[in-house]
């Protein structure tokens, strides 16, 4: 019987990837355990076994093809017998049937059914295929975009030099530092052992005599072991010190949920870092702002905390590709102008308010949509400006509810401009748990573009 | 091992240091009890062989940092009295402005790089300062001291590891004197060879007898060498006591008053190098008496300028959160 070979994930987040090279051709016989082919993302390279017995039919996509969506059929395979992972490959088989002559939203409903990722990607991937059809002319991910900020303020300043744990002959554990090593060499691009309090100390002391390093935490999960020497070290040694002691570092590296990775490595620090004097912190959305964000961080003079996202790396924005580059620290971006309400938001909680945006165009609903960017020192000008025009405000963040960065905004909107309220400020946050693994368990603990929507209708006093 | 002398001259200077940092810090026992100096105040008094024998050997440029117990680290690196005392009691012409106190002054001129009040972090911060040496290639050593309280800290062998792998130039300095705030080191490590613990990170070590400033210098002499060499880091174990309590709070339970007194008598810095002035180099009562005047000189007026300065504008409140 014939059995499809289909695109493997190779992490919770991966959406597609490219066939790098093929090990069989049409006739060969393949067992258990045999490499079959290459299968390559921008993140990782994967050698892909056969977990079946038989002879390779077809091989349906060419080595070299790019852009393989996961669970996607690669090859077929003519195995004996009816075993029972034949019998599990029916079924899949079967749902995949009418993948022969589908439309694309077809494509998209069966892929939501198979995939291991949670529907947030295919949120995402919508985004990005709207992002592709206002396509301008330089696209960069947010991924390349961080690996040229980093590599352009290298090129400019010596003492700038990255380190943290697989940043070097790994080339990055999430691919940010790819090629790095390459160009600058182990004595600036720094392999770190496995201690984020350790090195996050020596970091801090290199900063103190002048150096200036971007250090990477694999996420910000790792960086509680840290803490100390953020908050207690490099956030207070300036202003102990009678500003003679500053400390012009980078903490860098994803932060918030990934996909499917449960408590401990899905969770949002951005109300804890933002509430510490001395700290700067940026959490960029789009590939631009993370560039321009990034190079102004690595030329401060003082510790920022920069927040990215695992989901948002592989995004593709319109960049501007100048190498001058250099988005200020602490200013706020209207991404688009309304006047019903105003939505406040920041990192990938700017990927659920567009697309909360589009359905509330459909209800004829103008919002207002700012990208906070950076989260220390907040842009109330810009907050309040806002909220003084459109009376409602709505805030979205993945993080916790309790202390977030939503709650203090709602604060002072109350404080600043009480009387131009037509409506309380509501929070749209994650849910107050510990992330959980199971994946409808996940899906309703995170932020949605529908609970958004509903949020705003509430503000507005709709049904 | 190099010939290892110092002179006469040499010897008078340690004297001074070793005296003026005594003399001080017994000057801002006195201002903590009239109120003057608030809040945590860790005395070095007993332990000022290590800091003046390590710095008399270190060369122009090498940095050290330390922990809370900082004010003779400061005076042994050439800080100004003053401006120690003018932080201590809280006023804008101290290190800090006024910012800082006790635990937290820093000189980027002497090269000093703090009094850290979180036991153990400035371990791996030294390990960073060297680390910049190297990067820099200025030949430079950061000298970097805790306890042996601070030994127990996880972060500590970290830095080991670190520094080990990337042979950075820093001469950790531990100094046991023996009690961590209240707990005895038998009650708090397992093992009593402090100068061992880099052995799993193969970081060489060698226990000193931290009472006498210049066994102190010879041996800082020959880790410091080591380190310039590009050998990586190495581990000084300087034994040690503290007179004093652990802070002006302390509740003197643990230890006894025979126990304190009988080291005072018997193993004082500052005594036994008198002694050998007075035999080997043949200094005078009189000459000694000239000293302590002129070192209680040096502390009243460090006194009357902190006490006569004035408290920061409230308005330094707000600076320095941010470096420009």
């Amino acid at each position: 019987m014939k059995t499809e070979i289909l695109m493997p994930s190779l992490s919770p987040t991966m959406e597609e990837g490219s066939l790098a090279k093929w090990y069989v051709k049409p006739g060969d016989k393949v067992k258990p355990g045999d490499i079959i082919a290459d299968i390559e993302t921008d993140k990782a390279l994967m050698e892909y076994e056969s977990i079946e017995e038989g002879t390779i039919v077809d091989l349906v996509v060419r080595e070299g093809t790019e852009n393989i969506k996961v669970n996607s059929l690669i090859a077929i395979i003519e195995t004996e017998g009816s075993s029972e992972i034949n019998e599990k490959r029916d079924v899949s088989i079967k749902q995949r049937e009418p993948s022969t002559k589908i439309d694309s939203e077809e494509t998209l409903r069966i892929e939501e059914k198979v995939s291991s990722v949670p529907s947030i990607i295919n949120e995402a991937e919508k985004f990005d295929q709207e992002a592709n059809e206002n396509q301008s002319i330089n696209e960069l991910t947010v991924r390349e975009a961080i690996n040229s900020a980093i590599a352009e303020e290298m090129r400019l300043d010596d003492d700038v030099l990255l380190i943290g744990e697989e940043v070097g002959e790994y080339q990055g554990a999430y691919k940010i530092s790819q090629g790095l090593l390459e160009e600058f060499g182990p004595q600036r691009i720094i392999d770190t052992p496995i201690t984020e309090h350790g090195f996050t100390g020596l970091a801090v002391g290199a900063a103190f005599t002048g150096i200036r390093p971007v250090v990477e935490f694999m996420t910000f999960n790792f960086a509680m072991q840290a803490l100390d020497q953020i908050v207690n070290s490099a956030a207070k040694t300036n202003y102990m010190s009678g500003g003679q002691i500053n400390c012009p570092i980078v903490f860098r590296g994803p932060n918030g949920a990934a996909a499917r990775v449960a408590a401990q490595h899905s969770q949002d620090f951005a109300s804890l870092y933002a509430s510490i004097p001395g700290l700067k912190v940026i959490q960029p959305f789009s590939a631009e702002d993370a560039k321009g964000l990034l190079k102004s961080a690595i030329r401060e003079n003082n510790p920022v905390i920069f927040l990215e996202n695992e989901i948002l790396y592989g995004k593709s924005f319109p960049v501007n590709i100048n190498s001058e580059l250099v988005i200020q620290i602490g200013k706020a971006k209207t991404v688009s102008t309304g006047k019903d309400v105003t939505i406040i938001s920041y990192g990938i909680g700017m990927m659920h308010t567009l697309e909360a945006d589009k359905k509330l165009r459909e209800l004829g609903i103008s919002a207002e949509i700012i990208d906070l960017r950076t989260l220390r020192p907040l842009d109330f000008d810009t907050i309040i400006d806002s909220v003084k025009k459109t009376n409602r405000c709505v805030t979205v963040e993945e993080s916790f509810p309790v202390c977030s960065i939503g709650s203090y905004i709602g604060a002072q909107i109350m404080i600043r401009a009480f009387d131009y309220l037509d409506a309380p400020v509501l929070n749209c946050t994650g849910k107050d748990v510990p992330m959980p693994y199971a994946e409808n368990l996940e899906k309703a603990a995170l932020i949605t573009p529908d609970e958004i929507v509903f949020s705003v209708k509430q503000v507005l006093y709709k049904d | 091992m190099k010939k290892f002398s110092m002179s006469k001259k040499e010897l008078l200077q340690l004297y001074h240091k070793m005296l003026l940092i005594r003399r001080f810090e017994e000057k801002a026992g006195q201002l903590y009890g009239m109120g003057h100096i608030g809040g945590f105040c860790h005395l070095y008094i007993g332990q000022e062989a290590v800091v003046v024998g390590i710095d008399s050997i270190k060369k122009n440029g090498d940095q050290n940092i330390t922990s809370y117990r900082d004010h003779g680290h400061m005076l042994a690196c050439g800080m100004d009295p003053k401006m120690v005392m003018a932080e201590l009691t809280g006023r804008f012409t101290g290190y800090s402005k006024g910012k800082g106190g006790s635990m937290h002054m820093f000189s980027k001129s002497e090269g000093f790089f703090g009094g850290h009040g979180i036991v153990g972090a400035q371990v791996p911060i030294g390990a960073g300062i060297a680390f910049a040496n190297k990067y820099k290639k200025n030949n430079y050593v950061c000298f970097t001291y805790f306890g042996e309280g601070a030994a127990n800290q996880g972060q500590v062998y970290e830095a080991f590891n670190m520094a080990s792998l990337w042979k950075l130039p820093v001469v950790f300095v531990i100094e046991n004197n023996q009690y961590a705030m209240g707990t005895s080191m038998v009650r708090a490590s397992s093992t009593e060879e402090m100068f061992a613990r880099g052995q799993a990170f193969n970081i060489p070590g060698k226990a000193v007898n931290g009472m006498n400033v210049l066994e102190v210098a010879k041996e800082a002499s020959y880790a410091a060498d080591h380190c310039r060499s590009g050998k990586g880091p190495f581990i000084l174990e300087m034994k040690t006591y503290r007179y004093r309590g652990h802070s002006m709070s302390d509740p003197a339970k643990y230890r006894t008053r025979e126990e304190v007194q009988k080291i005072r008598e018997e193993k004082d810095p500052i005594d036994s190098l008198r002694s050998l002035l007075i035999e080997k180099h043949k200094i005078l009562e009189k000459e000694f008496k000239a000293k302590d005047a002129e070192i209680k000189a040096i502390v009243t007026e460090a006194s009357d300028f902190a006490l006569e300065s004035p408290e920061p504008d409230i308005e330094e409140l707000w600076t320095d959160v941010y470096a420009n």
